[in-house]
């Protein structure tokens, strides 16, 4: 029983409301059944006495003439009538005419009763009856059920002003209101499953139409401890009850924790950034003092020294990576304010130059776009040291002969930037700590190109999104507002 | 005064709407007064007992307005269900003619009370049998004096073949018929004795064989449940007969209208309908044997 309780509704309100249908029709069915039964009966009661007091009426004066002719043609007329006409209501068996001494005057099936002969004769019901009328007396009909009978008799004596000429009786079947019972009965049925043809896929809709969505509802707060559910489609039940109100009431909340929650990881990890950027802070300042010394004494050495042109080359190549550093050190300072030149597609070309030898050592496919040819106002390091930082990772990523796709263009006064490759896929677990710093998901590298990378963003008033592209392509794509400097 | 000022009738005096009423009255009583003169034909009235199959009501009306086409005078068939009554309607000059049994014909012929008309002729011959029958379920019964203490039925008491045949039988046999049987019961009609047998309400009767023919060709299911036990001895066929008072030439009319029913087909239908051959003369010897057995019952 337990088991039934603990259905889902989506059964048990279709299973609840079709029990419920079915008990009423069957309730309803019965009752009308039983009422037409007690009818049959009452018709049956009337029918033979209407029959007993009109027959008499024409039996009694041929009695007196002892015309047997005539009560055999009197008693007879129903059963030729019912015979001719199919459809009359309640069959009879038999009529009989019996004389004060209980001997047979006439019978509608004389070789049944013949004659003169005495009913005790006829049958055990009949000598049952015979002892039945000896003792009933009385003037009106009688009806009278031997026990184990085969018929239902009505008997009414044959008197007038107190002459007792015999009894007149009636035979019914036993079975007398089958007939008209069973086609009662079949219309009662007809009816009744009409009824439920109707009523029960009725219910089943109505019971699912009410269970489905408390069952959606349900299983969306079951979800709702391990990850974030679907919102609860309105369409499924668009009422504004009870349920409809639970609806909305769900999805608010539903609203309200993903913003909660979406808050709270912000917050986790805005502290986590600040932890590190103070750290990192610290060790830019330790390296930004002997930096400085190396970039004047550099300096020193290109206004004092005659140096060869290799030397030169050399040394300008020491004072741009120098100047790298110096940049990403800025970087990683917040509060670093170097100034900056103006990218140019130079650096375009420079960041294609720099790259190309590693791509090539994978066999990759490098697909290259820009649509950059002119100076921007964006620092060209900072951008610089984006596109390579992507560009690493990109190449980094991709499998052997696998895919890396770069694209730079000018949108609505916005740098967009996107870097596609090929390769292993990320999780959206792997993603959301993408971009913090000293990342385990770093293959070979100390992880804060794109934590790096992600602060730069940042302070340029730009954002950095990845994602995938596609099954199997993972996609960076940033935007940078032209004319920030840093 | 001229003559023609008396008997000339002449419209009072009025307005004109006053004669055209006038005149309409008067057109109207010389019409009804035509009328009456034509409705005072008195028709021809057939008395019918249950010799045939007299309930074949459309037959009879069939035959009714064949016979008033062929004499131009309204013919009215007067049913009755047994022969006492249609004998006093002779005997009171109520019927012009009347098919009868043989029974009634001798009675009212003795006292000159009809004439015979025609004989119907049945099966190419003048004459018929009363039938000793049992119901069909009786194998055993071979004759009537083996239906000693049984239920009997008689059809009336001036049926010839319903009712003198068994009880002469019986005397022949030198049997009291009155202690014979231990029920009689009479039917009115030899059609309603078949089906007394037929039901089993009785063990045994007798009936005109003409009735049983007829009815075993029109209603089998009810001769089916009888048998003939046994056929009594030719006697002739209950005749049409006319009563005395009716005119020469109306009998010879209708003598004429019955006996040329075989010269046109609609009359030839209904014979056939009557399951009957022809009409043929009157032949007053065919009843000389009934006219024996009822002296011998002392009822002549």
């Amino acid at each position: 029983m337990k088991r039934i309780f603990d259905l889902s509704f989506c059964h048990k309100i279709p299973l609840w409301g079709s029990m419920l249908i079915l008990i009423t029709v069957l309730t309803v069915s019965t009752s009308l059944i039983k009422e037409a039964y007690d009818i049959l009966q009452d018709d049956l009661i009337i029918d033979a006495e209407k029959m007993s007091q009109s027959l008499i009426e024409h039996v009694f004066p041929a009695m007196l003439h002892d015309d047997t002719w005539r009560i055999f043609e009197i008693i007879r007329a129903p059963i030729d009538y019912q015979k001719k006409n199919s459809t009359s209501s309640l069959k009879l068996s038999t009529l009989l005419v019996i004389d004060n001494g209980l001997a047979v005057v006439a019978c509608a099936y004389p070789k049944s009763a013949p004659l003169l002969t005495d009913m005790r004769l006829i049958s055990e019901e009949y000598a049952r009856l015979a002892d039945f009328i000896t003792t009933a007396g009385g003037d009106s009909t009688r009806k009278f059920i031997p026990p184990h009978a085969k018929h239902i008799f009505f008997t009414t004596p044959i008197i007038k002003e107190n002459l007792h000429l015999g009894t007149l009786i009636i035979a019914y079947p036993e079975d007398v209101f089958w007939p008209r019972f069973t086609q009662i009965l079949r219309h009662g049925l007809l009816a009744g499953s009409l009824l439920l043809c109707f009523l029960l896929p009725l219910n089943w809709y109505w019971g699912r139409r009410m269970a489905i969505p408390l069952v959606q509802l349900t299983e969306r707060m079951g979800e709702m401890g391990k990850e974030w559910p679907e919102s609860l489609n309105y369409t499924a039940y668009g009422h504004n009850d009870e349920l409809g109100r639970l609806f909305e009431a769900y999805n608010q909340m539903l609203h309200e924790r993903k913003t909660s929650d979406a808050l709270a990881s912000q917050i986790v990890q805005s502290e986590r950034l600040a932890a590190v950027g103070q750290l990192a802070a610290g060790i830019a300042h330790e390296i930004n003092n002997p930096l400085s010394g190396m970039l004047t004494a550099i300096d020193t050495l290109k206004c004092h020294g005659d140096l060869s042109p290799k030397s030169l080359k050399t040394i300008m190549l020491i004072e741009r990576g120098l100047g790298h550093i110096k940049d990403t050190v800025g970087a990683l300072l917040v509060e670093a304010k170097l100034k900056n030149r103006h990218l140019t597609p130079q650096d375009i070309a420079d960041v294609l130059t720099l790259i190309t030898p590693m791509a090539d050592k994978k066999a990759l496919h490098l697909a290259w776009q820009t649509s950059l040819n002119s100076e921007i106002s964006l620092p060209s390091t900072f951008v610089r040291q984006i596109m390579i930082n992507l560009l690493l990772n990109a190449i980094q990523a991709a499998e052997q002969q696998g895919d890396v796709a770069f694209a730079i263009e000018i949108c609505e006064q916005r740098l967009k930037i996107t870097v596609e490759n090929s390769g292993k896929m990320l999780t959206n677990e792997q993603i959301s700590h993408l971009f913090e710093p000293f990342s385990p998901l770093s293959e070979g590298g100390h992880g804060l190109g794109l934590w790096v990378t992600y602060q730069i963003v940042h302070q340029l008033g730009g954002s950095i999104v990845a994602d995938r592209a596609s099954s199997d392509h993972m996609r960076f794509a940033l935007d940078l507002p032209l004319g920030i400097q840093s | 005064m001229k003559f023609s000022e008396y008997f000339i009738i002449r419209p009072p005096h009025a307005s004109p709407r006053f004669k055209t009423a006038f005149w309409l009255w008067f057109t109207l009583c010389l019409i009804s007064t035509n009328a009456k003169a034509l409705t005072d034909v008195q028709p021809i009235r057939i008395g019918i007992t249950p010799v045939i199959v007299h309930e074949q009501y459309e037959l009879l009306n069939q035959w009714r307005s064949y016979l008033q086409n062929k004499l131009g005078v309204p013919v009215e068939f007067v049913s009755r269900d047994n022969y006492l009554e249609t004998i006093n309607l002779l005997k009171q000059r109520k019927l012009d003619f009347a098919w009868i049994a043989d029974f009634p014909y001798v009675y009212l012929e003795h006292y000159h009370l009809v004439r015979l008309l025609v004989t119907p002729i049945y099966q190419g011959r003048p004459f018929y049998r009363a039938y000793l029958i049992v119901p069909s379920s009786d194998l055993l019964t071979r004759s009537l004096i083996e239906l000693n203490g049984k239920v009997f039925a008689y059809v009336e008491f001036d049926s010839f073949s319903g009712y003198l045949i068994p009880r002469y039988q019986l005397q022949q046999a030198g049997i009291d018929s009155s202690k014979f049987f231990r029920k009689t019961f009479f039917t009115l009609s030899h059609r309603k004795v078949i089906e007394a047998v037929a039901h089993g309400l009785a063990d045994g009767g007798m009936v005109d064989s003409f009735v049983w023919d007829a009815l075993s060709k029109i209603h089998k299911d009810i001769s089916d449940n009888t048998r003939i036990v046994a056929k009594s001895q030719e006697f002739g066929f209950p005749p049409i007969v006319a009563g005395s008072l009716v005119s020469r030439k109306k009998f010879s009319d209708m003598q004429r209208v019955l006996m040329e029913m075989t010269k046109d087909p609609e009359g030839i239908q209904l014979l056939k309908q009557l399951q009957l051959d022809k009409f043929g003369p009157p032949l007053p010897e065919l009843y000389l044997d009934v006219k024996r057995i009822m002296i011998d019952f002392e009822d002549l």
